[in-house]
């Protein structure tokens, strides 16, 4: 049976440059990661049993007909006063962990400021460009209840974001992405080392990149590359080249600019990756960036991305509407509409050729130890990708991260 | 130190709609703060914890000895039951009502009944 409790805050990785996390921060933290842990796994499955003995036979009974639409599903539940609680606790925590979080770097940001510029002033491996400006879709509204997004400055040099996304991410994600918050990143090497063993990248870029948790694994993997880190997040850039230096990461780089005008050399990339990047987008930005990316990537190289599957005829109108609950409910609007668009599509308009794309699912990879017996949890990506990985292989029972791609 | 308002922009608003889920409002502001009560209780309650286990330890019971606490495997597991059945207690009503949606045979009316009764 899967471990019931989450690893305790005290047990997340720690580098000299972590914020100070005084005892009640950590006992905040702490609370917060158990209430998501205990909505996630004790109050969410009452959603079904609400929609199931009530919410859908009061539809049919009303209207004569089945409920029909993810949209309909949306609408009934939101009149069912179990799910409106549910729906209350699970936002408010959200909210309560920015706080939190926010609380613990601001009270002591001009340090942070100082320890990330001591790793940063006069690097080569860090461009900051001034003039970047949030793409609309990152400026009409801020992801996943983060104040100020990605890219938001309240002082110069700040590196805010980046280390409140660090800290808080354990309770977001009550630990499930490894101690290291890498776990993604850790995946996708597994899953290219175990698919293509005889891939041996040379330069690689990491679009939408944040702070590189997931990108420094690949730089760990493949020592000999070259990996850059895009993003148009100044403090997440700052807060994440300086991580990766005191992790003694220096041949990753970290270039600040949206995807559509960053400005390397075609065929200059033998893999570009992208991780749970793409539901933060728009429908013009997937169509110019994929276009981009296979400009940048080297003919014989390799489009990776970690995304949401895409609905199945079987997905029920339920899960539908399960899946899409944080696209409305949690600054992501965006993601309602790409768990519809056919990303393969996308990738043909590209320049992608179909016989050389690919999907497939990849076991969720967290250390050993607490982390590891702590498997089952709130992680909505791996909850999501738990039916939607390679059909043929049914060896894995356990969480699994969904990738789709392709080769140029 | 530079000139910002911590808690202020701790508490900021991130940019977009905030969705509110019961009918009135006004239960969603007062469930935002019961539950912000109830995370401050539970930190509280950990530090209580943390200074009895000092205690036990033989070690004094500063300021500086608290933060630097840090719970062995054993100490991590109580302290983590406990927040989860803090939260289960807290939550109560809650899980009575998915109760209640799972079985309708517990919710028989009353007022029903006592004519039922009455009548047999």
């Amino acid at each position: 049976m899967a471990n019931t409790l989450p690893p305790t805050y005290d047990r997340n990785g720690r580098h000299p440059l972590s914020p100070k996390v005084d005892h009640d921060e950590i006992a905040r933290f702490n609370f917060l990661t158990n209430l998501n842990v205990h909505i996630g796994q004790r109050v969410s499955p009452g959603n079904r049993t609400a929609f199931d003995n009530r919410v859908s036979p009061k539809f049919k009974q009303k209207t004569g007909r089945p409920l029909e639409t993810r949209q309909q599903v949306r609408d009934a539940m939101k009149k069912d006063p179990f799910y409106q609680c549910w729906a209350a606790l699970r936002r408010n925590t959200m909210e309560q962990r920015q706080q939190a979080g926010r609380h613990v770097v601001l009270r002591q940001l001009d340090d942070l400021i100082e320890r990330a510029k001591e790793h940063n002033d006069g690097k080569e491996t860090l461009k900051i460009d001034p003039s970047a400006e949030a793409p609309r879709y990152l400026a009409a509204v801020d992801n996943h209840c983060m104040p100020g997004s990605y890219y938001t400055e309240i002082v110069p040099d700040d590196v805010l974001a980046g280390a409140n996304y660090e800290t808080g991410l354990f309770v977001t994600t009550a630990g499930s992405m490894s101690s290291k918050g890498d776990g993604g990143g850790r995946s996708i090497v597994n899953f290219v080392r175990d698919r293509f063993p005889d891939f041996s990248p040379k330069r690689i870029l990491d679009l939408g990149a944040g702070i590189g948790a997931n990108t420094l694994p690949l730089a760990s993997a493949y020592p000999d590359a070259e990996v850059v880190a895009v993003d148009v997040g100044a403090p997440m850039l700052r807060w994440g080249h300086a991580r990766a230096q005191v992790l003694g990461h220096d041949n990753v780089r970290f270039i600040h600019s949206d995807g559509d005008t960053v400005d390397f050399e075609p065929n200059s990339f033998d893999w570009v990756q992208t991780t749970m990047f793409w539901h933060e987008t728009s429908t013009s930005a997937i169509q110019s960036m994929m276009k981009k990316a296979y400009d940048l990537i080297t003919p014989g190289g390799l489009f990776l991305n970690v995304e949401q599957p895409n609905f199945k005829p079987e997905t029920s109108l339920f899960d539908q509407f399960t899946r899409d609950w944080d696209a409305w409910y949690n600054n992501e609007p965006f993601w309602s509409k790409l768990h519809v668009m056919d990303v393969f599509e996308v990738m043909k308009a590209a320049g992608f050729q179909s016989d050389k794309m690919f999907d497939g699912g990849t076991e969720a990879d967290i250390e050993r130890g607490q982390f590891q017996s702590w498997s089952s949890t709130v992680s909505r990506h791996k909850a999501e990708a738990k039916d939607s990985g390679d059909a043929k292989d049914n060896s894995y029972k356990g969480e699994r991260w969904y990738l789709f791609g392709g080769w140029k | 130190m530079t000139d910002i308002d911590v808690n202020k922009l701790a508490n900021a608003k991130s940019k977009g709609k905030r969705p509110y889920f019961f009918d009135d409002p006004a239960v969603e502001r007062v469930l935002s703060i019961t539950m912000a009560v109830a995370t401050e209780l539970a930190v509280t309650r950990e530090r209580l914890d943390t200074v009895e286990r000092l205690l036990e330890a033989g070690k004094s019971v500063t300021k500086a000895n608290i933060d630097a606490y840090r719970p062995d495997d054993d100490a991590s597991k109580e302290r983590q039951q406990w927040h989860a059945d803090y939260i289960a207690r807290i939550l109560r009503i809650v899980h009575q009502e998915l109760e209640a949606v799972e079985n309708e045979a517990l919710n028989a009316d009353p007022e029903k009944l006592a004519d039922d009764f009455a009548a047999t």
